[in-house]
């Protein structure tokens, strides 16, 4: 039997606040979080916070804990365009962990762990042609790894950067992607490990003044992969547009938390993600949380989750939520849907002679393929698009 | 030539009180070149005919055969049936998100015609036939009946027609929610698709008005999930004339006796 479960918050920011003590955040708030780069300041989760309580604990592998010690080191590997610069820092470096503070353990665990990290800058005024590719290589299996990468777009640069995660293993990791005033940053990152890896990531978006964002998370392998993505709007005229598509095979767990925190006025966050899921317990959560704090008048911001599950056992968790704290907002909403896999859809495209497995590559394409359009480099969009096919045809329909 | 052969055909509808019995037996024999008018009340299981023969999942055929020039259809898979030669027009067609028109009616002219149309031509090709329709060909980059009305929905179950070129034709209630112009158009469609002479065609409506465009060969009466009556032409008229009170008592006398 399919389950799903949707939930929509019903504390659209109207909760009973106290007058006189405003900057204390409500306890139920899920926008405003304690962050710390201290491993200790946050409790090992027992997997009933909200935080956690999605999410399979023992397929942590420990990294939750503090029980996974770093046992290697993950291979990160930088090409493409030549005005990029590429370096290797240490803990040191005064420009890590400028874009956010960890939110959760694992992240903090990965930010005390780490003994290098990887800073890709695109100078200021920069228009990078090619797209980077950062490719990433698990440290293979069973063994553990923390990482730290941060992208930089200098003030008016441009760049497409493509962060490809690969391979096996148990990983933390942090990412910064920092969008300084008026540069355009897209990423792209796709986590396409083998079966075995567990991957625990924190991305930390930072929007500088009219800073423009393009992200594009896709997730396909791995055992377990919880990604929590947060975009921190520095200063006004912030443009952010979040999608992602993941596809949830037997055994899977892949988790996505996005926070579009709206803290400076006339700023746009758009968030869609679409996900399949097929196979005995593939496993799908979607949690977007939107805050709009008090100062940030004039927001825009629109949320949306659509799951496909395509046979029986699988299960999508899908939970938008809104919090507002100021009624002069331009818009905001947000949608969530899980729907099973249309029979009608197939009938009629087979009706036409259209076999069953095209049929339904067709469905699933087009479900995918509103978003997939929107990746500007050919040779990922193909990527995914065939990945999305292998995945179909490995059910063997 | 080709015959579309129906026999004795029995079947079924899951509902929530457990499954209906809809066809009680239909007897029906279609040649290329013949044009059938399919009359029935309501709820006399037209519909469940046409989607039986096509093989959608929800109608359960407990027995007899459909045979295509004497090939077992019911063995079939749903695209297997359309590839042999049969076509339905649904009543409802289904919208299919994401996925274009133009993609949508490239891949069904593939499966059908065994090989993929050479692009030069099948533009000319779709093009044409949506003229005819009377179609905008901005429809063809928009996703396959979606936020379409029901009569443009209407005009591409034909224009699909039109492109595949079926041997065998349903048509579920086409003329069902379309105004004069738009009944004329559609006919206009159909009659194109059988004016070569060697399509048939089962044209299901509940209405006589669509056979002022379409001129049958033969009228068959439909009445809980059999046929109750067949004749030619006339019997349409006297349909116009009287309705189905006829049918539908005579049905019930048998049924008391």
């Amino acid at each position: 039997m399919t389950e799903s479960t949707l939930e929509t918050s019903g504390r659209n920011g109207l909760d009973e606040r106290d007058p006189q003590n405003s900057a204390v955040p409500p306890r139920s708030s899920r926008g405003h979080r304690f962050t710390s780069y201290d491993v200790r300041a946050f409790e090992v989760p027992g997997g009933r916070e909200e935080d956690w309580r999605f999410t399979p604990m023992k397929r942590l592998r420990g990294l939750h804990d503090g029980s996974a010690e770093a046992t290697g080191s993950l291979d990160v590997e930088v090409s493409g365009d030549s005005a990029v610069k590429v370096e290797t820092v240490d803990r040191s470096d005064e420009r890590l962990g400028t874009a956010g503070a960890p939110a959760d353990r694992i992240a903090a665990q990965a930010w005390s762990s780490f003994t290098e990290a990887t800073v890709v800058t695109i100078p200021k005024d920069t228009q990078a042609t090619d797209p980077v590719t950062v490719t990433v290589h698990g440290p293979g299996q069973d063994r553990t790894a923390y990482g730290h990468l941060q992208v930089r777009a200098e003030p008016l640069s441009e760049a497409v950067v493509v962060l490809d995660y690969r391979g096996s293993g148990i990983i933390g990791d942090n990412i910064e992607m920092v969008a300084e005033d008026s540069a355009r940053l897209s990423v792209v990152t796709i986590h396409d490990f083998a079966d075995d890896a567990t991957q625990v990531s924190s991305e930390h978006a930072y929007l500088g003044k009219d800073a423009v964002f393009r992200h594009f998370a896709a997730s396909l392998g791995g055992d377990l992969v919880r990604v929590n993505t947060k975009v921190t709007f520095g200063d006004r005229g912030g443009d952010a547009d979040v999608l992602g598509v993941y596809f949830a095979d037997s055994g899977q767990h892949l988790e996505h938390r996005l926070l579009m925190d709206h803290a400076q006025p006339n700023c746009r966050s758009n968030v869609t993600y679409k996900g399949a899921l097929q196979g005995n317990s593939a496993r799908s959560v979607w949690i977007g949380d939107v805050l709009i704090q008090a100062a940030a008048e004039g927001t825009e911001t629109f949320e949306l989750n659509r799951n496909l599950v395509l046979t029986e056992g699988a299960r999508a968790d899908s939970v938008p939520n809104l919090e507002i704290e100021t009624g002069e907002i331009a818009g905001a909403g947000h949608a969530s849907a899980i729907g099973r896999f249309d029979d009608d859809q197939l009938f009629y495209l087979q009706a036409r002679g259209i076999p069953y497995d095209q049929a339904r590559r067709l469905v699933v394409r087009g479900f995918f393929g509103e978003l997939l359009q929107k990746i500007t480099v050919d040779e990922v969009r193909e990527r995914l698009e065939a990945a999305i096919d292998k995945e179909l045809a490995a059910v063997g329909a | 030539m080709a015959t579309l052969e129906i026999k004795d055909l029995h079947a079924e509808v899951e509902t929530e009180e457990g499954s209906k019995e809809i066809l009680t037996g239909v007897n029906l024999t279609v040649r290329s070149g013949e044009i059938h008018a399919f009359m029935g009340p309501n709820g006399s299981g037209k519909s469940t005919l046409a989607y039986a023969i096509a093989g959608h999942p929800k109608y359960n055929v407990t027995s007899g055969s459909v045979l295509l020039d004497g090939e077992e259809v019911l063995e079939m898979s749903v695209d297997e049936r359309a590839r042999a030669g049969l076509f339905l027009a649904m009543q409802y067609p289904v919208e299919v998100p994401g996925v274009s028109m133009s993609n949508f009616l490239r891949s069904a002219a593939t499966a059908t015609r065994g090989e993929a149309p050479q692009v030069r031509h099948w533009v000319k090709e779709v093009k044409q036939a949506m003229s005819d329709l009377e179609i905008d060909e901005s429809f063809s980059e928009r996703s396959v009946n979606e936020g379409f009305s029901g009569g443009e929905k209407k005009r591409h179950e034909i224009l699909q027609l039109d492109l595949l070129k079926p041997k065998f034709a349903i048509l579920d209630e086409t003329d069902s929610g379309l105004d004069v112009d738009a009944l004329r158009v559609v006919s206009d469609g159909i009659n194109r698709y059988t004016e070569s002479g060697d399509k048939g065609v089962l044209l299901i409506t509940h209405y006589t008005r669509i056979l002022k465009h379409i001129k049958p060969d033969y009228v068959h009466v439909f009445v809980k999930g059999q046929v109750a009556e067949s004749g030619g032409p006339e019997l349409a008229d006297e349909l116009e004339e009287s309705g189905y009170v006829r049918f539908t008592e005579k049905k019930e006398a048998a049924a008391q006796s």
